[in-house]
């Protein structure tokens, strides 16, 4: 899954000035496309579900983006360890986009899943194992961007990144199984964030929909974000020549050393 | 392959700053050489790439025989540096930084010692924590920290600052006894009277770069020195 | 006598180092554990303690002391090695920088060993808990302590160059320690005859927790020491 995504991403350096291409536009498309079928077979042409009613709609979304989050911070995991081997600005770049692309659906997902549990608890948030969860790990990587935003040589900062992307990756099974041991003394199996088995054939096309619409997007946005952060780098580098010319002019009245 | 120092068009970047911009360098074996040069000029950043703990961004750096664009800790134990910090752990004694130091560098507790000795580290100093020492003994004992290490490189980061000058003398004394022993020093310097008595070659770093050698040249030069070439 | 000390050598030089530091400046004893104290009082102060609540949320108080109290300790720790350029200093040293990390967890996970001592007399006294099932409670301890340095070394170890370091330090770390703070807690209510299970799969726990941190930590040290 990853490799594919990656692959696609390796030919972003050619990309001279703007973030668009033929590549993502298509992808745009697509992932429209199937927003469209989301939205239309999620709201409008599926029935309510037989024990949720309505709210199963927020499950539509709400397994999209919490996958879709996962899958991004899998990348980032990836993309660190990568970089600390191969040590190149695109698996730096890649990890840090996909960390900002994790926060932002981690976000989303607790905000639905919360809405969700207002709608069938009664209550904004219980501490509902998966929810929890997402809400440790959100403030883990929000960590990674606040290290991310410190300014700072761009391979101290690229090594940084790889470190906690590292360590906060190997602690989500960890989270996962302590938050579950936790809740699971104290109520039965939920159903938010699963995908029911016994599910009917259009809700299980409007999931599926959702879920393709979720991991699109959030492939589309990481390109972008990747291409931005690659862009904004180049931009840094302009100077770079210009800086060593000025440098060795500060020797100039014993004439430039070598031009 | 005889520099005990090769650097060619060495460019090295504090952050996007190019703080050495290509510099040209060698350094023979048992030379000592003076680097001046104003405030800012890079003389700091030099040294850090010859101990090797700053990487090199583009250019070429061999020291005592290892390539520091492939194996930059490899030269790390065979140099010893004297920053401007006091690389001193300012709650342990002088005695139990000594220990640390020479056992962390595969010295042993005797050659700390015997290197405080040499440093002229009065013995009812041993006992005090070192943020009780004044500027010029932490210096001192800084110092005694660097050449338990025994380094085949020395270099220097303006060893005379804030010593008195029994403590200057010494200093010199002990560089000229490493170059006479086959070691190598390099050491800046804004002491120019002192410095260039001391120093076999001088250069003059300023903008990142090492000046061409049509500055003026020291007093005593007994070997050719190599100069360094675009 | 040349380089035969090898990774245990290195580390054990660094724990008697860090152990020394602890003895001459007392950050520890003098500060850390008076917080700790302190922390165990304003718990009163808020939960109110003739309402039962606060020797019910004795295993929980007590582990969240632990775990600012560890914030603390870190910052101390890595703070003296971000002066005076000792981090140069160290990475000239020629000591490998997993033993580093592994003598600076021991010295960690002694110091806060140490503090946790007191805190169990601090909360025998004032919270008048009795303890039960003591072999749990050690082991506990023990695992749960050891995942804290394992884990808060790599972080104190990143955040101590940082001029952010005081506000980024908890931020990174807290989270990254919420399993363990469920795990020693839970843990020991189960030995304290709060909960009925067993408690040794969260002992479990809290001891893979250290074991998967300690071998990260111990290959990412040299990058750590390194770039960042």
């Amino acid at each position: 899954m990853t490799t594919t995504k990656t692959e696609s991403l390796s030919t972003v350096p050619a990309a001279p000035t703007g973030t668009g291409s033929r590549g993502t536009r298509v992808l745009g498309a697509v992932a429209l496309l199937f927003l469209v079928i989301a939205v239309a077979y999620g709201l409008l042409i599926s029935p309510p579900d037989a024990q949720l009613g309505n709210t199963i709609r927020i499950i539509y979304m709400h397994v999209p983006t919490v996958m879709a989050a996962y899958l991004a911070f899998l990348i980032t995991a990836v993309s660190s360890g990568m970089y600390l081997w191969k040590r190149t600005e695109f698996w730096d770049l890649l990890g840090s986009s996909a960390a900002e692309i994790g926060v932002l659906f981690f976000a989303v997902t607790i905000v639905d899943g919360a809405l969700w549990g207002k709608v069938t608890w009664g209550v904004f948030w219980r501490w509902e194992p998966r929810l929890t969860t997402s809400a440790v790990l959100l403030i883990m990587y929000i960590g990674y961007l606040a290290v991310r935003a410190i300014p700072a040589d761009p391979k101290t900062r690229a090594t940084r990144c790889a470190i906690i992307g590292l360590v906060a990756v190997v602690n989500i099974p960890i989270v996962h199984k302590a938050v579950d041991w936790w809740r699971g003394l104290h109520q039965g199996k939920t159903v938010l964030g699963t995908i029911d088995p016994e599910m009917g054939g259009t809700q299980l096309f409007a999931m599926y929909s959702a879920l393709v619409a979720g991991i699109l997007v959030c492939v589309w946005l990481l390109i972008h974000r990747f291409r931005a952060g690659f862009l904004a780098e180049r931009a840094s580098d302009l100077g770079l020549d210009q800086a060593l010319e000025e440098r060795r002019l500060e020797s100039s009245p014993a004439q430039g050393a070598d031009s | 392959m005889s520099a005990i120092v090769h650097l060619h068009s060495a460019v090295a970047l504090i952050g996007r700053f190019p703080a050495l911009a290509g510099v040209d360098l060698d350094v023979d074996p048992g030379e000592i050489l003076l680097l001046r040069g104003p405030n800012g000029a890079g003389k700091t950043t030099l040294l850090g790439v010859c101990a090797g703990l700053i990487g090199l961004s583009s250019g070429e750096a061999v020291v005592l025989g290892e390539d520091l664009t492939s194996h930059r800790r490899a030269v790390r134990r065979r140099v010893g540096l004297l920053g401007h910090d006091s690389f001193l752990y300012q709650d342990l004694s002088v005695v139990e930084n000594l220990d640390f130091w020479s056992r962390a560098a595969a010295a042993t507790v005797a050659d700390g010692r015997a290197a405080l000795d040499r440093l002229g580290v009065a013995s009812r100093l041993f006992e005090l924590p070192v943020h009780a020492l004044s500027a010029g003994q932490r210096r001192r004992v800084s110092f005694a920290a660097m050449i338990c290490r025994r380094p085949e490189l020395w270099l220097l980061d303006e060893p005379h600052a804030g010593l008195d000058s029994a403590g200057r003398d010494l200093v010199d004394g002990l560089m000229q006894e490493a170059a006479a022993s086959g070691a190598t020093v390099m050491f800046a310097s804004h002491e120019l009277d002192r410095a260039e008595n001391v120093a076999h070659r001088a250069v003059t770093i300023s903008g990142g770069v090492i000046l061409p050698a049509s500055q003026p040249e020291p007093a005593s030069q007994p070997e050719p020195a190599s100069q360094p070439e675009p | 006598m040349t380089q035969t000390r090898g990774v245990f050598g290195d580390a054990l030089l660094i724990a008697r180092k860090d152990l020394l530091l602890e003895r001459r400046a007392k950050i520890g004893l003098g500060q850390v554990i008076p917080f700790a104290i302190l922390v165990l009082l304003l718990f009163a102060f808020a939960l109110d303690p003739d309402r039962g609540v606060l020797k019910q949320a004795t295993p929980g108080l007590f582990w969240v002391t632990v775990l600012f109290s560890s914030v603390l300790t870190l910052q101390r720790s890595f703070g003296l090695e971000a002066e005076d350029g000792i981090l140069e200093a160290l990475r000239l040293s020629g000591l490998s920088p997993a033993g580093i990390y592994l003598g600076k967890v021991t010295a960690l996970t002694i110091e806060l060993l140490l503090l946790e001592a007191v805190l169990v007399l601090g909360v025998a006294v004032l919270y008048d808990t009795e303890f039960l099932g003591i072999p749990l409670l050690l082991a506990i301890a023990v695992t749960a302590t050891l995942g804290i340095s394992a884990a808060g070394a790599v972080y104190g170890a990143l955040a101590a160059r940082l001029r952010s370091r005081e506000t980024l330090l908890p931020l990174l770390l807290l989270p990254l320690l919420a399993p363990v703070l469920i795990a020693a807690t839970r843990g020991c209510e189960v030995s304290l005859q709060r909960e009925a299970m067993s408690g040794w799969p969260w002992a479990a726990l809290l001891g893979i927790f250290a074991l998967v941190y300690l071998t990260l930590g111990s290959f990412l040290f040299r990058p750590l020491l390194e770039d960042a």
